[in-house]
């Protein structure tokens, strides 16, 4: 099976508050809040990073969890974000796709 | 409790500005008979000021931005800003007239990912509409923007000021509204001029307006709640505070002054000279607004409305009290429910207010 890969779309708002990513889509005004996974994949969905890489050297590293169970779930998360726009998915590596992470108060 | 409310609650906790309104121009090409601006420019902040102002909110958290003036698109680097505010992923709002938006202008704004344009529509009536914006042809410009912004996909509200010259159109706007597929809003409340001048305060609409207003179903869902006799206010709500001005969110001038609110004119720093989160975190006047508890005011909290009313303390403030009850919210509050306010019967409304003037920083 090929290689996922995940970008970040612009046509969002988002920012960090006390730890949790806010986003909201400017396509449908969903508004979601990614917990502490959701956000490391979100920061880390570059366009050009693997989504197995992004489970297996950031995720599995830093939580307790299966590399199996982490790239279901990850997926799982992926489908419904791009769902609405928030994060792009390609089966190839996404050039300039991605705005910049919203800093953190 | 909804994801926002959340987040609102997380926000006021961590002392974060969740939603900053932003004032990118006071210059307009309409002159609106109730506007509370001076339209004249005393030294807009530039393009680099603003930049490094929006840089500072993304920083210090905040998430709902909300461009406005003034007529924003009279300042020629307003797609520039709109361009930066978004590539730092502001949730973004635009208020305008319209006038100016034409097909590429309303397609830019889509391009860009603004959440949602909000536009005034004063009547129906291109007669009545046009003599509030003292601008010919206005209703007419404005209406067609929205159908562009529409056409481009874009989130389009319509926001309705009642006053004397246009109290019974709000059918009309709202069947406007329908038509052209835009969100209504209502606002029965003309507040005084910036400066602190009364002169707008004689287009507010007369008490048997509100009276009517507030029994209109279609503009208040559920009439028979809405207009009950308030339940006794419980500890929860005298230990509350009366809005987020000051606690969640506050206003930047094109001056870059900051105030809690653009409706509450009280002078707490100047972008020019501070950064925006040493007057956030360090001013004496934020943190006087925010120890102010319901049970702290003066006249309020023997009130009968304390816990459902919409007293708005910037509006008091302009009466001379940051404390004191905003007459025209306890006006509001006999309108909906037939029983007087506090300050009603002890007799203060019977007083002329002492406006104070606003003495700005810069």
């Amino acid at each position: 099976m090929g290689e996922t890969y995940i970008a970040r779309s612009t046509a969002i708002a988002a920012r960090m508050i006390g730890g949790e990513m806010m986003i909201m889509s400017a396509v449908d005004s969903t508004f979601f809040t990614l917990n502490e996974v959701g956000t490391l994949i979100w920061q880390s969905a570059d366009g050009q990073t693997p989504l197995s890489e992004i489970v297996s050297q950031r995720i599995c590293e830093d939580f307790d969890v299966t590399p199996e169970e982490a790239q279901r779930d990850a997926e799982q998360f992926v489908a419904e974000l791009s769902q609405h726009d928030i994060l792009l998915v390609s089966d190839q590596p996404m050039a300039g796709a991605t705005g910049s992470a919203p800093p953190t108060p | 409790m909804s994801l926002l409310s959340e987040m609102n609650e997380k926000a006021l906790a961590l002392g974060i500005p969740l939603s900053v309104h932003l004032d990118l121009t006071y210059r307009c090409n309409e002159r609106c008979i109730h506007c509370y601006l001076d339209h004249d420019d005393h030294g807009e902040m530039t393009t680099a000021e603003i930049e490094d102002v929006l840089t500072q909110l993304a920083e210090a958290g905040v998430f709902f931005l909300t461009f406005s003036g003034g007529e924003v698109l009279l300042r020629r680097d307003f797609f520039q800003l709109v361009e930066y505010a978004r590539r730092r992923l502001f949730n973004l709002k635009i208020k305008t007239n319209g006038v100016m938006i034409g097909g590429k202008e309303a397609r830019r704004l889509r391009e860009l990912g603004v959440e949602q344009v909000q536009l005034s529509v004063y009547s129906h009536r291109p007669e009545v509409h046009d003599a509030i914006t003292k601008l010919p042809g206005s209703l007419n410009r404005t209406v067609e923007a929205i159908r562009r912004l529409k056409s481009y996909g874009l989130k389009v509200t319509i926001a309705n000021v009642l006053m004397t010259a246009n109290s019974f159109d709000n059918a009309g706007v709202i069947a406007l509204a329908d038509e052209l597929g835009a969100f209504y809003t209502v606002d029965p409340t003309v507040t005084p001029k910036i400066d602190g001048s009364l002169s707008p305060l004689a287009l507010r609409i007369p008490g048997h307006e509100l009276h009517r207003v507030f029994r209109d179903p279609q503009l208040v869902p559920n009439v028979e709640e809405f207009c009950a006799p308030p339940p006794s206010p419980g500890e929860d709500v005298l230990d509350g505070y009366p809005c987020s001005a000051g606690h969640t969110a506050c206003y930047i001038s094109p001056y870059g002054d900051v105030f809690p609110c653009v409706q509450f004119p009280l002078p707490t720093g100047n972008l020019r000279r501070q950064r925006f989160l040493d007057i956030w975190q360090g001013s004496p006047q934020m943190a006087e607004v925010r120890s102010i508890r319901a049970k702290d005011l003066d006249t309020c909290p023997s009130c009968a409305h304390l816990g459902t009313c919409t007293r708005c303390p910037g509006l008091a403030y302009m009466e001379g009290n940051m404390r004191g009850p905003s007459t025209a919210d306890c006006e509001k509050s006999l309108q909906r429910t037939g029983i007087p306010a506090a300050s009603m019967t002890a007799g203060r409304l019977q007083r002329q207010p002492a406006l104070v003037q606003i003495q700005l920083l810069a």
